[in-house]
């Protein structure tokens, strides 16, 4: 069974028609990736999943639950965490602090245990503290754990980013172009830490428009052209597909069309 | 001990003015340090002082009870006015706090039980130097302890990149009307203890002027520590007092040096970020030297 179904999900914005009938299906514990050339609407799509935009038809659902009408920080609280194309940390706090925002909603004591500093304040917040530095260790951060956010590199904020939104304990992990920007040792380091994501049993879905990125990394991929699926399958068949190749490298009539 | 009296009988209003000044600079960087620009809190404070003077003169209730009474009268208010208007952010949400301070001004002015433009008269002067300290000791403490706390953690969050926050699991609304509503606390904690110490409120207190005076201390002292809203409550507070000697001259002096204060520290007064870098060049160049 899939773990999140996109079933029949439209979306425009005005007169601006931006995904038109989509259909995905996508499985846990696998690595599935969206993929399209800029402006195809994949980063509509992870906003409609994560509740930041309402569908204007279709459905959605994780885990057999309907996510219509449930508030972000609700879906987020569901099981989904997300990470943001143009990287969004908290960049005054500590990484320590960032990945502890993440265990917000799994932090929990009453008003008058943090205003005494109380045992039940104490334990939870060495939990919380404890569980952040671990998350660190994975990305290979855990030795910086108290300089702040915005001394990192860009490679190290991605991985921070990573870190942070597994805090929020989710099932499945969304990554919003993981590789943008970045050269090919990063992107190398990258893929290794994806790929341990999925090895820990979580469920990642990626987009990306890096093609030899995601053929190299993933289980399955959907591709996405112009607000709607054109192809799904493995990367193999993807990479052969006349449709993906036509909207990647355009279509292959010129010659007949000139004299 | 007659050097302590004299002196104690001329500054003791003004050190009055200081705590409450400093309450007052703690009210509005709660709010601020969860991203919410708002000049709401001097309107706060005038509703506090009013129900708090009010059933001191018309209910002779006991004055912890008043304070009690000063404090969650605006956190009422802030609950109500809260949920339309915090959807607001930035500037946006300055106007309509701002809109709501002239309401509360006006609807002040022209109230009979408020006594209109005359203000209220013959408050007794319940307030004394320790209830003040304790107050500010106590807030201190709570705000202290709230920033360690995962309110505190989601607060700056909100603040730093509110998408974000809403994406780790934060109901960013809830926080938002928590802050504003606990800043509301703490401004109508500093109106109740303000109008027992001045015999005499009136709606003039209350409006823009002090709005704008409460936001520069806050900025000017800076709000990446606690400490900072206290140093610029007092230093704002004291300037006036302390350029005395420049006679006609005073007040331009005093904005000249806020310009400056604004100009070449623009994180404020105390930005312990500085500081700590300040700190670790001194040492590193001390132990440089052989």
């Amino acid at each position: 069974m899939s773990m999140l179904s996109i079933r029949g999900v439209g979306k425009h914005f005005g007169g601006l028609q931006v995904l038109q009938d989509v259909n995905i299906e996508v499985p846990g514990g696998a690595i599935f990736a969206l993929i399209g050339p800029n402006g195809a609407g994949k980063t509509t799509v992870f906003n409609l999943v994560t509740g930041l935009l309402r569908p204007s038809s279709g459905s959605i659902a994780f885990q057999g639950q309907d996510l219509a009408g449930i508030a972000p920080h609700k879906i987020t609280r569901l099981g989904i965490a997300r990470t943001f194309q143009n990287i969004r940390l908290f960049p005054d706090m500590t990484l320590l602090q960032n990945v502890m925002v993440g265990r917000h909603h799994l932090t929990s004591y009453s008003g008058l245990a943090a205003l005494f500093a109380l045992p039940s304040f104490r334990e939870a917040e060495r939990r919380s503290r404890e569980r952040a530095l671990e998350l660190l260790s994975w990305v290979k951060l855990d030795h910086k754990a108290e300089a702040t956010a915005d001394n990192l590199s860009y490679g190290e904020q991605r991985k921070l980013e990573f870190a942070r939104a597994l805090a929020t304990e989710p099932k499945l992990l969304l990554l919003d172009e993981p590789v943008a920007g970045m050269n090919s040792s990063e992107k190398a380091v990258l893929m290794e830490e994806i790929r341990n994501i999925r090895d820990r049993g979580y469920g990642v879905f990626l987009i990306e428009h890096d093609m030899r990125f995601v053929m190299n990394l993933c289980d399955r991929v959907a591709v996405l052209n112009f607000g709607r699926i054109i192809a799904e399958g493995a990367p193999e068949e993807i990479r052969n597909s006349p449709e993906v190749i036509e909207a990647y490298l355009g279509r292959g009539d010129e010659a007949e069309v000139l004299p | 001990m007659e050097a302590f009296a004299d002196f104690w009988a001329t500054y003791s209003t003004l050190i009055f003015t200081v705590g409450i000044h400093a309450l007052l600079a703690l009210s509005l960087w709660l709010t601020l340090s969860c991203g919410l620009l708002s000049l709401a809190n001097a309107a706060f404070m005038g509703i506090g002082a009013y129900t708090a003077a009010l059933l001191t003169l018309h209910l002779h209730w006991p004055f912890p009870m008043v304070l009690a009474a000063g404090a969650l009268a605006p956190a009422a208010v802030a609950l109500v006015i809260g949920a339309p208007t915090l959807r607001l952010s930035g500037v946006y949400l300055a106007m309509a706090t701002l809109a709501f301070g002239e309401v509360t001004r006006i609807l002040v002015l022209n109230l009979e039980i408020t006594g209109g433009p005359e203000g209220l008269n013959g408050i007794p002067l319940l307030t004394t130097w320790w209830h003040i300290l304790l107050i500010l000791a106590a807030a201190g403490y709570a705000l202290a302890r709230l920033r360690r706390s995962r309110m505190g953690r989601a607060f700056e969050a909100i603040r730093e990149d509110e998408v974000a926050a809403r994406m780790m699991g934060i109901d960013v609304e809830g926080h938002k009307l928590a802050a504003f509503t606990l800043g509301a606390v703490l401004a109508g904690l500093a109106g109740a203890l303000n109008a027992h110490s001045t015999f005499f409120i009136s709606p003039r207190e209350y409006g823009f002027e002090n709005a704008v005076d409460i936001l520069t201390m806050t900025i000017l002292g800076g709000i990446s520590s606690l400490i900072g809203p206290v140093l610029g409550a007092t230093i704002l507070t004291l300037l006036p007092e302390l350029l005395r000697f420049l006679h006609a001259y005073r007040l331009a002096v005093n904005g000249l040096i806020l310009i400056g204060v604004v100009l070449f520290l623009p994180t404020g007064l105390w930005d312990s970020r500085r500081l700590r870098q300040l700190a670790g060049a001194w040492r590193t160049r001390r132990e440089g030297k052989p």
